[in-house]
């Protein structure tokens, strides 16, 4: 029997990390605990991510996006 | 889905405001304001962490209170130039020099060779009479002196950081924050040294 793959988008945070500020912001809102604070350097966005934007939206240096990811 | 529950750390903003108000009454309790610069330093070098801007700013939760529940920000992008390695590190060191320059001044007082100058810098150029909170304590006029001084820093560093909280996202001053950028070079030089 032939396995249907079924291409199904998600959305994620995405993190600039080289101008991540490291302020913790995100990890505040973020309702899954999907992103935090490595070592104080930059924000690290785990597969827990569902895309929701609130860490975009809450980051003050704006360099969190939302994009799509291929998931099959 | 479920509201976190409040932490005390929470509310560590009401010392902030506490602070700046305080400032108005005695300058001698701007002394307390070191703590917000030791602390930040002293938990990055020991813990290799941002904790102290993660969780208990209370400058950066006063500035996410005004500018996110009492609407007080436009919520725009910051310019790019303001989060660019240039700026957040010429913005530390500009201010490092200024803050040496405070300890000069102190310095002159406690030597005896400057008197003691009621007022308050902001902004580093604006001087404004600050004599109504200084009452003639028995301490030193350069242990006052500083407190002028720190105040100065500290008052300017919030008016900066209310500006851009209007302008930008509330906790635009996290994006150039002189104590952020330094502790988080700590945590990079850490890091490098694992």
């Amino acid at each position: 029997m032939n396995e249907t793959k079924i291409m199904r988008k998600k959305k994620r945070a995405l993190v600039d990390q080289s101008l991540c500020v490291a302020c913790g912001c995100c990890a505040k809102v973020c309702p899954l605990g999907a992103i935090e604070i490595w070592k104080g350097i930059t924000a690290r966005v785990s597969g827990r991510c569902v895309g929701c934007g609130k860490c975009a939206a809450e980051c003050p240096a704006s360099v969190i996006t939302i994009r799509e990811v291929e998931n099959l | 889905m479920k509201r976190e529950k409040k932490k005390w750390y929470d509310y560590l903003w009401v010392l902030s405001l506490t602070y700046l108000i305080l400032g108005f009454f005695n300058i001698l309790f701007a002394w307390l304001g070191l703590l917000c610069f030791f602390i930040p330093l002293i938990i990055s070098v020991l813990s290799g962490t941002k904790a102290y801007c993660n969780r208990y700013c209370g400058r950066g939760q006063l500035f996410s209170l005004l500018g996110g529940r009492f609407g007080l920000s436009r919520r725009r992008d910051v310019p790019k130039w303001m989060k660019g390695r240039a700026f957040r590190y010429g913005f530390l060191i500009f201010f490092l020099v200024m803050f040496l320059q405070m300890l000069w001044n102190t310095w002159l007082v406690f030597a005896g060779v400057s008197t003691l100058r009621q007022a308050v810098t902001l902004l580093w150029t604006f001087r404004l009479p600050w004599h109504w909170a200084c009452h003639g304590t028995p301490v030193h006029p350069g242990v006052v002196q500083f407190a002028f001084g720190f105040y100065s820093v500290m008052l300017t560093s919030t008016v900066l950081g209310l500006i851009t909280m209007v302008l930008f996202k509330p906790r635009s001053w996290c994006v150039y924050c002189p104590m952020g950028t330094m502790t988080q070079m700590i945590c990079r030089v850490k890091v490098k040294g694992e």
